[in-house]
């Protein structure tokens, strides 16, 4: 009988724990959301995140020396890239976290609509107003997030890679439409994201139905040997590989399917857009890389060019279209293409140089990015977010402080030297260079030209233009300073001493299969 | 391999005649159907009874609806993973004890949620 053939799959619970660690503190905050009275749900959920968090990353850090497995059925692969980027994501979400918790004297995050079911403008949202309804059902929507983005890389079955992608993209697309100001635009980038991410999803599970048609299994490792002995059905793979990298290449914002990003990025909670720029791609890279060196890894010298070519063309259009912004939130945006094109240069380089190189421009984008958009959160105009570049004028003169960093991180994302950026940008490109193509190469260092040009310009609006009427800084609480000081500061570090992190990138490179 | 593989011919087969029966159907029914105006056939279809009344412009609909198939569907999923283990739970052991065990809990804490915020009153 077929039933006594049914074998019980081992678990290593170690490996897992910081996942499980992030669920269940996922979980907590719900029943967190349904038990605690409402004034005091904020004061709960804020520690109890950041401590799942930080709980989770500490048992990671342990587990990290020689614990190197494949387990739950050859489902979830634990090796040393899989941990560098769950650390990365990790980290990366713990500052985010306190950016987008920022409750600006209120007992509730102020990026936030209290009301997020409620049409815009109407007496029910008043309502809800009035009687105090909060917002911190954020804090589980992000760990729910936050455990999918951590499952999404060290997944090694399709199937999984699925459903970590539906994990971390249903909190994202709930995040988006409950932004507090211009709610209307909120809620429209909601929509735009989810309607283009179902998409994306159905174009990866039609790919993955592909590939299983071909190699009678969903496992990377499985694929990669059929690959090799499966000759004459690339009727199937090969439709598979491209609508798989589809559905990978949508989160990751890369060309041409990155039209959600701008629209996105300007409609969410603005910490919002800086999480997802940050550990969405953290994520979604990880998740390419190992799909693409360990399931597809006979098919390199196949996929290889037309991964330069979304490569490329994701510089260029970010870049170019870069110039003609006006919207803060959008350039931000725009950069982030760019930024992921610059990634995928390395990810295609199939060395272990690209390979750290990709590791360590996540991190570094990441950190800047989200202190990026937690200054933006804090420019204030009538009553909501002065996001317009002309109400960025004379910034300089007004707030010192805030413009400086800024300029910083955007010089940062220059790669201007002594900023992570420049130390990222070299990785990259010399390991693009070290594989031949330095065509690539070139073409990142002129978009990297043209992004600089965008960048100095706001920087030149900031400091040489006469303040713009209305524009008030609002003063951030302990939160959001220690989400950009974080952010900024490791920027620095990272352009000055980039060896710590580039010594653990260059040690999880090696991927288990 | 010799030759070409013929084995999933008959479904190809299977779904021409269902296109052609379909185009068919709609072609004979348009010229051979008497054409009599009834004022019913004018109606939204809703499975044979009275349609429900809408508001002019695309009006609201309660989201009590929603709410209460949503719930139906989260217990809906919990019968699907709890029958098969229903089934074999004695091949499994203890393991799948456990694991149901947490999977009901998860279910209960979405529903705990729920009724906590009022998803369960009507009013």
């Amino acid at each position: 009988m077929a039933a006594d053939s049914f074998v019980q799959a081992h678990i290593d619970y170690g490996a897992v724990a910081p996942m499980l660690i992030v669920f269940g503190t996922a979980m907590v905050g719900i029943l967190v959301e349904a038990f605690v009275p409402r004034a005091s749900r904020f004061w709960v959920q804020l520690p109890l995140a950041i401590a799942g968090m930080v709980v989770s990353l500490v048992v990671l850090v342990t587990i990290s020396r020689g614990h190197e497995v494949i387990t739950a059925g050859g489902a979830v692969v634990i090796d040393a890239p899989a941990l560098m980027l769950q650390g990365t994501v990790l980290v990366l979400s713990i500052i985010a976290l306190l950016a987008m918790a920022e409750p600006l004297g209120t007992r509730s995050p102020d990026a936030f609509t209290q009301s997020g079911a409620s049409v815009p403008g109407s007496p029910a949202e008043a309502n809800a107003v009035r009687l105090g309804a909060t917002s911190t059902e954020i804090f589980p929507l992000t760990m729910f997030a936050v455990g999918g983005m951590m499952l999404f890389p060290s997944a090694s079955n399709l199937l999984v890679v699925f459903i970590a992608l539906e994990v971390l993209s249903l909190p994202l697309y709930i995040l988006t439409g409950l932004a507090r100001r211009r709610r209307l635009l909120s809620q429209e980038a909601s929509m735009k994201y989810f309607l283009l991410g179902a998409f994306s999803s159905a174009f990866f599970i039609f790919g993955a139905a592909l590939i299983y048609g071909f190699a009678g299994s969903l496992d990377f490792d499985a694929i990669n040997k059929a690959i090799g002995t499966n000759g004459g059905m690339d009727g199937l793979l090969a439709p598979g590989v491209l609508l798989v990298a589809v559905g990978l290449l949508f989160k990751a914002g890369a060309v041409p399917f990155h039209s959600w990003t701008p629209d996105v990025y300007q409609g969410a909670p603005t910490p919002v857009s800086g999480f997802m720029a940050a550990c969405t791609k953290v994520a979604a890279f990880g998740a390419l890389l190992r799909i693409f060196y360990v399931a597809f890894e006979s098919l390199r010298w196949t996929w290889q060019p037309v991964l330069a070519i979304v490569a490329l063309l994701t510089m260029v259009i970010g870049a170019v279209l870069s110039v003609v912004q006006t919207d803060i939130k959008r350039l931000l945006a725009y950069s982030s293409i760019t930024h992921a094109g610059f990634v995928l240069v390395g990810l295609i380089a199939l060395n272990t140089v690209g390979i750290s190189g990709t590791l360590f421009y996540l991190a570094a984008y990441g950190f800047s990015i989200i202190a990026a958009f937690a200054l933006v959160a804090l420019v204030r105009s009538g009553g909501t977010e002065a996001t317009h570049l002309s109400q960025w004028a004379g910034l300089g003169k007004t707030n010192p402080l805030l413009a400086g960093t800024f300029s910083f991180l955007l010089l940062a994302f220059a790669g201007i030297p002594l900023t992570s950026g420049f130390v990222a940008k070299f990785a990259i490109f010399s390991a693009a260079v070290g594989h031949g193509a330095t065509w690539l190469a070139v073409v990142g260092m002129a978009m990297s030209a043209v992004t600089a040009f965008v960048y100095v310009k706001v920087i030149v609006l900031m400091y040489f233009s006469e303040p713009a009427e209305g524009t008030a800084v609002v003063t951030p609480s302990a939160l959001t300073g220690i989400s950009v000081a974080v952010g900024t500061v490791l920027t620095l570090l990272l352009g000055i001493i980039p060896a710590p992190l580039f010594e653990m990138t260059q040690h999880s490179t090696l991927f288990l299969r | 391999m010799n030759g070409p593989d013929y084995s999933y011919a008959p479904l190809l087969f299977f779904a021409g005649i269902g296109a052609a029966f379909a185009v068919f159907s709609v072609f004979a029914a348009s010229i051979a159907g008497p054409k009599r105006y009834n004022r019913a056939k004018a109606d939204a279809y809703e499975c044979g009874i009275q349609p429900s009344p809408h508001a002019e412009g695309g009006g609201r609909v309660p989201i009590k609806y929603y709410l209460t198939a949503m719930l139906f569907i989260v217990f809906d999923i919990e019968s699907v993973f709890l029958y098969p283990f229903a089934v074999s739970f004695d091949r499994m052991g203890l393991f799948a004890l456990v694991e149901m065990v947490l999977f009901v809990v998860t279910v209960f804490i979405a529903y705990a949620y729920v009724w906590r915020r009022g998803g369960l009153e009507w009013d």
